[in-house]
């Protein structure tokens, strides 16, 4: 059984498809292994029992032709599954129950998959940290009491402690790749467009990805074939010839364009963030890429212009929460008092001070000295990476400008938690893609992550170019299971 | 620039959340932080930037009108607060 929860995504396939493995073997030793692991918290929901019925039923008379055949996983508490309660870690959705399936899940199940429940998140995806989840932090096996990230903090969390073989996430601002760089894991949020955002809980609509999260890199490439899809369901969905990312995936690398831009040597960057990227550029000479220094020039406006862009987008995604049609209702005297009361004892504090931001740049009379200001902002960083991209093939940049914190640490203070996406807001903000991988360690032991950036609807090229480099940085986590009662 | 207390609960209403004088104490310290972060934009002259709506930039395709799910009030009304099978139910809003 331990040695199940050991194998890779791809391994399992391999021996669920030549009959080494059942379904069933393989989902009762996951749930064996969350059982055990309660403290971490990762997940909202479970749904074990629903998941043994299937693994059961597709080891009578299963597809072994599916991509996923009777593979069981867990997902993000933010995508809507049919009949099961997605809360997306608030108070205000704590009994919703959708009557209706995301694209994203529905592609895992078409291929196979197997629902093992729901897992922790930010609330609304707003956080860096798991700490503003209604249903509790979220502890990383890394270390005790030690953030694992956000707001894909439960996915990132129960992937790395083996409690799922892979699993997907969302990212707005970083929500992806830094929980996976805190976790040591990989994580890719695709270029925008490639994923349906059909039926996942909206947070800022033109930035909101999701992604694979994986033990390595050709995992994530396995799950980017499965989910990214065009869907008519969502306006933005993008249809543009997807390639075969698995199959493809190849050490090709050789002759590549790196660009390294000096605007993400930030003030104050740990010395080991340092000399982690310095590692990483060292290495990709060694496999016969190309280093050439770039700029980016509106990077260090990228964070301000995001805290205008995606609040506003959530005050107005969020006004849906109202009591009166599904979630959390307060009673109040009249109409108005009942919408004020649902929503301030439904929303928790980070949720509430975004909506106000948003609200107020929104606001009559601050539309275009906020707002508007900010879209033109938008604009110039994403021309400083078309300019960029005229003359490299990708840029590397760490993941995150430290590695993982205490539970606590950094609560206090918003700015000082929003600081933690400096590398990864950019991305979003151009719609581009771009994928963390785990590349060293610091002082403590906790996982540092390099981030690829690559161009518009070129996931092969970036999944090459880091799964060139995973097999020379051979990183292990080493987790003790300190964490299992 | 900075927010004081009357705007923030001009914007606490504007949200419909309603807030207590210590929680609007508090929005105002942290929204105050997040603007003065916020403020840097200020340094960019973005005078003949046209604004990124979008990043895919195309118009949105249009569909024909046609009804393709039907006979579902059931399923909508399921996750109503208020238990009524028919409608979903708010405060008296007409005297």
């Amino acid at each position: 059984m331990s040695d199940i929860i050991n194998l890779t995504l791809s391994t399992l396939i391999d021996k669920i498809k030549n009959k080494e493995l059942s379904s069933q073997e393989i989902t009762k030793a996951y749930i064996a292994r969350a059982e055990k692991s309660k403290d971490l918290n990762t997940y909202i929901t479970t749904d074990f029992e629903n998941a043994i019925e299937k693994a059961k039923k597709f080891d009578e008379k299963g597809n072994f032709d599916y991509k996923l055949p009777g593979v069981p996983l867990a997902v993000k508490d933010l995508f809507c599954t049919n009949n099961l309660k997605t809360t997306a870690g608030s108070k205000i959705l704590s009994n919703f129950i959708p009557s209706y399936e995301s694209t994203v899940t529905q592609h895992l199940w078409d291929e196979g998959a197997i629902l093992l429940g729901k897992l922790n998140c930010d609330e609304f995806a707003m956080g860096s940290s798991n700490e503003t989840s209604f249903f509790g932090n979220v502890e990383s096996p890394v270390g005790k009491k030690v953030v694992p990230g956000g707001s894909s903090g439960g996915s990132a969390s129960a992937l790395a402690a083996k409690l799922t073989p892979a699993t997907i996430g969302t990212d707005t601002g970083g929500s992806i790749r830094q929980p996976a760089s805190f976790t040591g894991t990989v994580g890719l949020k695709p270029t925008y467009g490639s994923c349906s955002r059909y039926g996942i809980v909206a947070f800022a609509s033109s930035l909101d990805q999701a992604g694979p999260m994986t033990q390595d890199v050709s995992d994530s490439a396995l799950i980017l074939d499965i989910i990214s899809k065009y869907d008519t369901k969502d306006s933005t969905s993008v249809n543009f010839k997807r390639g075969d990312y698995f199959k493809s995936l190849s050490c090709n690398i050789k002759g590549k364009k790196i660009g390294i831009p000096k605007e993400y040597r930030v003030d104050g960057m740990p010395k080991e963030i340092e000399n982690l990227w310095q590692d990483g550029i060292t290495l990709l000479k060694k496999l016969g890429a190309k280093i050439i220094d770039i700029s980016l020039p509106h990077t260090k406006y990228a964070l301000p212009a995001y805290y205008i862009v995606a609040p506003a987008e959530a005050s107005s995604n969020l006004a849906r929460y109202d009591g009166v049609k599904y979630g959390y209702r307060s009673e109040g005297e009249n109409l108005i008092s009942m919408y004020e009361n649902t929503r301030s004892e439904g929303f928790g504090d980070e949720v509430k001070r975004r909506i106000m931001i948003g609200t107020y740049v929104l606001s009559s009379g601050y539309y275009d000295a906020y707002y508007l200001k900010a879209q033109k902002i938008r604009r110039l960083i994403k021309n400083d990476f078309d300019e960029a991209y005229k003359s490299v093939d990708a840029i590397l940049t760490p993941s995150t400008p430290s590695s993982a914190f205490k539970i606590g640490d950094k609560t206090d203070d918003p700015v000082s938690m929003y600081l933690n996406d400096i590398f990864t807001v950019p991305v979003n903000l151009s719609g581009l893609p771009a994928i963390s991988i785990p590349a060293g360690k610091d002082k403590n032991n906790y996982p540092l992550g390099l981030q690829l950036i690559g161009k518009a609807f070129e996931e092969q090229n970036l999944l090459d170019i880091s799964y060139s480099m995973e097999k020379e940085l051979s990183f292990k986590n080493n987790l003790q299971d300190w964490w299992i009662k | 620039m900075s927010i004081d207390l009357k705007t923030i609960k001009h914007i606490a209403k504007l949200s419909r959340i309603s807030i207590d004088d210590k929680k609007a104490k508090e929005l105002e310290k942290d929204l105050n932080s997040i603007f003065e972060f916020i403020e840097a934009l200020n340094k960019v002259d973005t005078k003949k930037v046209d604004p990124l709506t979008s990043i895919a930039e195309t118009s949105l395709k249009l569909r024909g009108d046609e009804v393709k799910t039907k006979n579902i009030r059931e399923q909508i009304l399921k996750n109503s607060p208020d238990e009524n099978k028919d409608f979903f139910v708010v405060p008296k809003v007409v005297e």
